[in-house]
Parts: C-alpha cells; sequence; structure tokens
C-alpha cells in the first residue's frame, strides 16, 4: 500500500508530532516503504487464531483496593518544566 | 590496578571474600578505566560520587560478613534504568533534565545487593535501534577495531556491551526488546541473556514496547550472567506482569552436565548472505554440544520469516502509546512557544523537538497501525501471527528439546555510518534471529564463539524454555567451556 501526503500529514497530527509541510513526501515514502514490509502478514492463514493479550499465561491479578502511597506532590512535580503553586502550567485550554 | 578491571563478577567477589582486594579499590580501577574510555563514549553520566559511598558502604559489609554475591562489585547502568537522583534520558532529548525521584526495581535490587553503580551507559534512543547511533550523545563505539573504522557495538544496550567489553566495569545492566542485550553482546564478544518475560520487573525501566521488554545482564562470561540475573530478578507488586515465582539459585545449575539433553537446530535460521564464519561456528556448536553428550536435532519454526513484521507492528504500536506521556508537561524538555500557541502546539513542537527521526518515526507508525481501519488489518493481524510464533515454539518444546541453537546476529559488527543511507528496514534485519524469542517471551542467551575473518566476535544464541533460565545457563556453560573464546580487544582508546 502506498501512504500519500495528506495521509502521513493525518498521521503526524495524531501522533502529536510536528512535520513541517516540505517534508511530508519523503516521510509518506519511508511509511509506504515500512508498510510494504509488514504487508508479509498477509501471507499468513491466522483464521481462528485468536490475537495474543499475554505472552505468560498468568492473568492479570488485583491488588487490594486500598491506598498504598501518596503526599508526593512535590516529588511529583519535581520534574516539570513548569509548576505553579502545586499544578502543572500549561498554556490556556479553555477561553 | 588496571588487572583489577580484568577480573569477573565471580572471580571479584571471591577475591573481596579472601580479603585480597576492597570495594573501594576496585571502584577505583573501574573509575580510572571509565575516565580513560572517553573515546568508546560509553558512559554519558558521571555517577562517581554514588559508587564511592556505595563501595565504602560494600566493604563494611564484606567485613561484617554480611555480603551478597554482588556486594562491591562495580556495575554500568544503562540509561533506561531510573536511577533516584541521577539523571535518567533514555538517551532522548525529551528527557533532558530529568533526574527521577524514585529507582527501579531492578537497579534497587542490585543496590540491595551490594552491587556499585560507576556510571550511567549510553543507548539508542529509547533503546529504539540495533547501533546505537539514534542516541543524543552520539555513538558508542566498539572496543573490537580491525581497521580505520569505528565500529557500532550493536544496540540498543551499546553502551553496556562497550563498557563491559572494554573492561571499564565488571558487568552492566540492559534491556532487550527485540535483542537488545544479545546483539550487542554478540557484537563486542561478550555474554548478555534475556530472561523469561516477566521474570525482572519492569517497574521504572523507561518503557518501551511493555509486552516485550525485558531487562538482563552484559557481562563476561555464563556464569557471571548467572551470578547477576539472579540478583536482578523476582517478583515484583509494582509490575502486573511479574511473574511470582521463586528466584532458583542460577550458578548453583552450572553443572555443565548436559548429558540427555535434546538441543533443537531450526532450519528457518539458515539466512541467505549468512558468513561462511558464522555457518562455521554454528555447525561447530552443533557438535560441541553432541560431543557433550547432548541429543541435536533438526527442528522446524515455520513461522520465523514473519516475525519481524509482526514485530514491527507490535513494537511501533507499544511505543506509540508508551511514548504518548512526553508531552512537555510532566517531565523532560518543552518547547519554546510562540504567542498564540496554544497547548497542540506544545505538544507537537515538544515532540518534533524532542525526539529522534527513528523515534518520531516508530511513533508514527504505531500511531498508523492503531488508527481507526486499521486496527484489524495491521495490529490484531501481527497479534495472531505472534500467537502463531509463540505456537511454533510451545510445539518444539512439547516434542522434548530443551534448548534452542542458533545465531546471535546475521553477520559481525558493521561500521557506525555505514547504514546510513541504507533503508530503515534494512537495519530492522539485525534483529532476525533474537526477535522471535520475545515475541514468544521465552529466555534467550548469547555466547561469544568465535571470530570472523576480519577478526570480529560473532556470537551464538541459546533459547530456552519458559522459566528454565539454569537450564539455558547451564547449555550455555557447556558450550562457552567447548567453544574456549577468549579474545579481547586491543585497548586502543587508552
Amino acid at each position: 500500500m502506498s501512504i500519500d501526503t495528506k495521509t502521513a500529514g493525518r498521521v503526524a497530527k495524531l501522533a502529536r508530532i510536528k512535520v513541517e509541510e516540505a517534508d511530508l513526501p519523503a516521510l509518506a515514502q519511508e511509511f509506504t516503504n515500512i508498510l510494504g514490509f509488514i504487508e508479509q502478514l498477509n501471507e499468513v492463514d491466522v483464521e481462528g487464531v485468536e490475537p495474543m493479550t499475554s505472552v505468560t499465561p498468568q492473568r492479570l491479578y488485583c491488588r487490594n483496593d486500598a491506598v498504598t502511597d501518596g503526599d508526593q506532590q512535590a516529588a511529583v512535580l519535581a520534574n516539570a518544566p513548569d509548576a505553579r503553586e502545586g499544578f502543572f502550567a500549561v498554556p490556556m485550554v479553555v477561553e | 590496578m588496571s588487572d583489577l578491571m580484568k577480573l569477573t563478577l565471580a572471580g571479584a567477589r571471591d577475591a573481596l571474600r579472601a580479603g585480597e582486594t576492597t570495594a573501594v579499590e576496585l571502584t577505583e580501577a573501574s573509575l580510572a578505566a571509565v575516565a580513560a574510555s572517553k573515546p568508546l563514549n560509553a558512559f554519558v553520566h558521571d555517577t562517581s560520587e554514588i559508587a564511592r559511598s556505595q563501595a565504602k558502604a560494600a566493604d563494611a559489609r564484606i567485613q561484617a560478613g554480611d555480603a551478597p554475591d554482588m556486594c562491591g562489585l562495580p556495575i554500568g547502568m544503562k540509561d533506561l534504568f531510573c536511577t533516584k537522583g541521577v539523571a535518567t534520558q533514555a538517551a532522548s532529548a525529551i528527557l533532558d533534565g530529568f533526574k527521577p525521584k524514585y529507582e527501579s526495581t531492578v537497579s534497587q535490587k542490585l543496590f540491595d545487593a551490594g552491587a556499585v553503580m560507576v556510571g550511567k551507559l549510553n543507548m539508542d534512543e529509547f533503546a529504539m535501534g540495533s547501533s546505537n547511533e539514534t542516541s543524543v550523545y552520539g555513538n558508542a563505539v566498539n572496543p573490537w577495531k580491525v581497521d580505520e573504522r569505528d565500529l557500532t557495538p550493536g544496540g540498543s544496550s551499546g553502551g553496556s556491551a562497550a563498557a563491559v567489553a572494554a573492561e571499564t566495569c565488571l558487568a552492566a545492566t540492559g534491556t532487550d526488546t527485540g535483542g537488545s542485550i544479545r546483539q550487542p553482546a554478540a557484537f563486542t564478544g561478550i555474554t548478555g541473556i534475556k530472561p523469561t518475560y516477566g521474570r525482572c520487573s519492569r517497574w521504572g525501566i523507561v518503557a518501551f514496547a511493555s509486552s516485550l521488554d525485558q531487562a538482563g545482564p552484559i557481562t563476561k562470561d555464563v556464569r557471571d550472567a548467572a551470578i547477576m540475573l539472579e540478583a536482578m530478578c523476582g517478583f515484583d507488586a509494582k509490575d502486573s506482569t511479574s511473574m511470582n515465582l521463586p528466584v532458583p539459585n542460577f550458578e548453583a545449575a552450572l553443572t555443565g552436565d548436559i548429558r540427555g539433553k535434546t538441543i533443537g537446530i531450526p532450519k528457518e535460521y539458515r539466512v541467505e548472505g549468512m558468513p561462511d564464519a558464522l555457518e562455521t561456528l554454528w555447525s561447530e556448536g552443533r557438535q560441541m554440544l553432541r560431543d557433550a553428550g547432548a541429543i541435536v536435532k533438526d527442528i522446524s519454526l515455520p513461522h520465523t520469516k514473519y516475525a519481524l513484521p509482526a514485530y514491527y507492528v507490535i513494537a511501533p504500536a507499544e511505543a506509540s502509546s508508551n511514548l504518548a506521556r512526553y508531552d512537555g508537561v510532566r517531565f523532560g524538555h518543552r518547547a519554546k512557544l510562540e504567542a498564540g500557541d496554544g497547548i497542540t502546539e506544545m505538544y507537537e513542537k515538544t515532540r518534533a523537538e524532542g525526539f529522534g527521526a527513528e523515534v518520531q518515526r516508530r511513533v508514527m507508525v504505531g500511531t498508523y497501525v492503531l488508527s481507526a481501519g486499521f486496527y484489524d488489518a495491521y495490529y490484531n493481524r501481527a497479534r495472531r501471527v505472534r500467537a502463531l510464533i509463540k505456537k511454533d515454539f510451545d510445539d518444539v518444546f512439547a516434542t522434548g528439546v530443551d534448548a534452542i541453537l542458533t545465531p546471535s546476529t546475521p553477520s559481525a559488527a558493521f561500521g557506525l555510518g555505514e547504514m546510513a543511507d541504507a533503508d530503515p528496514v534494512q537495519m530492522y534485519l539485525f534483529d532476525v534471529f533474537t526477535v522471535t524469542v520475545n515475541l514468544a517471551g521465552l529466555p534467550g542467551i548469547s555466547v561469544p564463539a568465535g571470530l570472523d575473518s576480519k577478526g570480529l566476535p560473532l556470537g551464538l544464541q541459546l533459547i530456552g524454555r519458559p522459566w528454565k533460565e539454569g537450564d539455558l545457563l547451564n547449555t550455555a556453560f557447556a558450550l562457552e567451556n567447548a567453544l574456549g573464546f577468549n579474545a579481547k580487544p586491543n585497548q586502543w582508546w587508552r
């Protein structure tokens, strides 16, 4: 399958990665190559095969529904590029 | 002093217990070797202060007679492990300045066992790469050199492999999503094991593809791999995929007796263009195991060919989800915004500036295969093929096979920059023998086998049954004894 520049642009947008207009054709070509490689999977007969959800036979277990940690506000905010008054600060999202 | 760095973990442990050296001496020797290894660019964050204080504490424990195996032994830590108060960047610009407020479970276990961290190690960005060329810190360089070219140490744990092969530290942590422990170990003439999925806690390891990622040690030999793996393993309530099983004494499993074991040789692992030297080593390996009393038989893993394409759907899909957290809000880099930029521009600019080309490519491929309309055609199909790949192994083990012998990589190390103009898919082919093991969640180990026609190391891989790392290590130990590989690189960087 060939990926066009419009699709490449849409994927970049979905991934929230800014790609300059001029770089889209090259990106589309890379996607086309990689997806061409992936398309070998169409040769495999997967009829009746369940998609794998866990490689080990273990089911995810539940822990007790209890508070096990807390009071970590300073540690949580310590690495933020912009933290103010106990919050993460971001550009205005609501007018 | 530099002779101390020639020791194995086991040798250094025994010397410490016999009072022939101290953790402080070992650590100083390691730090000196690290400082002299700048041209290899293996170490990227200095932790010498921590190392010195850990060494003192280790000597006190040894004196008190309370010394686990790893106590006082200098190791390197891959930059993917969160280390409290120490820069942890996964070799990415997007984590510039990130200093975790917590310690990963695996590094904590090593520290509890008394290990000394002499530095953080270079790697491919977010562990995405097979040559250590996608790192924000620049390339790590292979200590092996046969001409004027600098060679890749492999990837993604390229810094770990370079550091251990160069004898700057006694061992190092690595992680393996598609071969990132075994391939660099093979490229640098040393040993690396990826345990069964669920053996090591993933908590505090920067996530790439969660259903495939496992930590493991990169060491000088099989005994060291057994010692260090044991210290890294174990159940952790903080990782819901960690298996609640007792951790055996892996070193005690190393008897070298493999009489009656069945070793499978998969016909699908013979690929076109494989160098003669590799073919020869593989067949010598078969003979050696037979001579040691094992039964060697041909087997078939029919879906092998589809492992790489399945991997390059599943791993990018999981990566696109895992890496969504790098948005410039909670940690790391945030792009400088222009007047009028809103939160979407902040995300898009931050991620464009912070992620390198290969990471961007994989995040976008992952986004595509998970997007509406393609989820079934790509992602679900790849997960079905993954189930078939695992079934191939299950079927073979059901016939009584104990371990599978394959080459670790299709060739020896290549020159840094030589793949720069190649299609990304060409680079992916270096994982052809290792990636099946991650998809099936199995343990796999690479041991150095010999040198190619140019004098570069090649590795053989053994793949074991799930949770049978002790048995796998023992088979590897028998193979190592028979191979007798002891070549070392010339220390040209000093």
